[in-house]
């Protein structure tokens, strides 16, 4: 490490991280190369894509615009800590897999943060609540259509799991 | 990594930040980090102190007080969106802070950062503008006030000393009834805007206009409000032919060029917004809508 640095505590996950870190570095890149957590994706890195969604305390955060040391103390959610268990996928996961909700996969841990939190805040939106709860995450592949039909199915799975 | 090299400091109080800021070299205040990030990741700014506003919890607040809307600088976006003071009585503030960027950047984005960074097309100083806030800014020698009107000093520089730091805005509610409206005009939804118009409307019960607020957005260096517009709609029945003709004069407004669309086109742009904001606003006066 070069510059200045800080120890921080970040809870990712459920598992809790202590590190030394570089003030420059930021949340994204943290994740990625010094704790391995590589299913976080980086697009344009300035904030355009959401591919890099995260939940910030539940809330959806572009990890791109975020500096590692602000996630001190914090806790983060990262599509890593999505499924249930290993060999189990979540509601929202199995949805997108049944309706072709990805295709090259690269928008998709974005794609999921961002509707976790949108399902939580609306359990029963209509197509265009999804297309603009989306509208801040960019695919090159599906065209949205799957991801806009995976939003809707798996809404309706999460109700019924009630 | 992407960010140059810098020191980082995270005060807790204002007085501490102010204290920074006059004290370190070439500082950047980082509030919601949904610009000043970008910026720095592709190293357009390369400041040698970061100074981190978020952990300064009492510049971050949201209140009514004596029918004005009063919030911290540190203020989440979010927070303005899901407030019900705003959506009761700050109908306009919904209404544009749901085209501010996305629900991810409002989670984090913050009010007093939009109003520094003050892009031409950004929805908060548009409203902030509208609705005739006042600013309160804290610098070495205690608070100040700065009215909306006189905050930007130019192309994305609000009129505050380099060792001063915004904490927090006011803004006085219209009367119930009012109508409001804004609309902006950009290539996709969340993106930054063209063109945006915010409205207001006070009329009496014939449908003759007795007060009236109009601001264009994105089209010149910083949003502007039309005086001239307003003065000739105050006296008239309200009507789509009657807001067409006022809004003419935004066609004469100077404005911006760049890749997105030339000047005549955002001018033309302006007509068009100003008119359908006054449209908006002219249809929910009383609650009609
Ligand atoms: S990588 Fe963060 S928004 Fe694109
Ligand atoms: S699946 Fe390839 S970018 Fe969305």
């Amino acid at each position: 490490m070069s510059g200045d640095t800080r120890n921080i505590t970040v809870t990712i996950n459920g598992k809790t991280y202590k590190e030394e870190v570089e003030v420059r570095f930021t949340l994204a890149d943290f994740m990625r190369q010094q704790l391995g957590l590589t299913g976080t994706h980086l697009g344009c890195e300035h904030g355009v894509c959401g591919a890099c969604t995260i939940l910030f305390d539940g809330l959806s955060a572009r990890s791109c615009l975020m500096l590692a040391v602000q996630a001190d103390g914090h806790e983060i959610l990262t599509v890593e800590g999505i499924a249930p268990s290993a060999d189990e996928l979540h509601p929202l996961q199995e949805a997108f897999r049944d309706n072709h909700g990805l295709q090259c996969g690269f928008c998709t841990p974005g794609m999921l943060t961002t509707l976790i939190e949108f399902l939580r805040d609306n359990p029963d939106p209509t197509e265009q609540e999804v297309r603009i709860g989306i509208s801040g995450n960019l695919c090159r592949c599906t065209g949205y259509q799957g991801i806009v039909a995976a939003a809707l199915d798996a809404a309706k799975r999460l109700r019924d799991a009630k | 990594m992407k960010p140059p090299p810098f020191h980082y400091h995270d005060p807790e109080t204002v007085s501490d930040a102010v204290g920074l800021l006059s004290r370190l070299e070439n500082p950047k205040l980082l509030a919601g980090g949904q610009s000043l990030m970008p910026m720095l990741n592709m190293r357009y700014v390369l400041p040698d102190n970061v100074i981190d506003l978020n952990k300064i919890t009492a510049l971050s607040y949201l209140r009514e007080e004596n029918g004005a809307l009063m919030a911290g600088a540190m203020t989440r976006q979010r927070d303005l969106e899901f407030s019900d003071v705003v959506a009761k009585r700050h109908p306009l503030i919904k209404e544009a802070i749901l085209n501010v960027g996305h629900r991810q950047t409002r989670n984090r984005g913050t009010v007093g950062g939009s109003l520094c960074h003050l892009d031409p097309s950004a929805e908060i100083p548009t409203v902030a503008l509208a609705l005739d806030a006042t600013v309160t800014v804290a610098g070495p020698k205690g608070n100040r006030d700065i009215a909306m009107a006189d905050f930007p000093a130019g192309y994305m520089t609000p009129a505050i000393e380099p060792d001063e730091l915004l904490i927090g805005i006011r803004i006085p509610a219209w009367p119930q009834g009012h109508g409001h409206g804004f609309v902006e005009f950009s290539r996709r939804h969340g993106d930054f805007a063209i063109a945006s118009a915010a409205a207001l409307l006070e009329e009496d019960a014939n449908g003759k206009i007795t007060r009236a607020s109009l601001t264009i957005g994105g089209v010149s260096k910083v949003p502007t409000r039309m005086r001239d517009v307003e003065k000739a709609l105050v006296g008239q029945i309200a009507s789509e032919d009657v807001f067409r003709a006022a809004c003419e004069e935004c066609r004469k407004m100077d404005a911006l060029e760049d890749v997105h669309a030339p000047a005549n086109y955002r001018q033309h742009l302006a007509t068009v917004m100003s008119r359908r904001a006054l449209m908006a606003a002219h249809g929910r006066v009383g609650g009609r809508a």
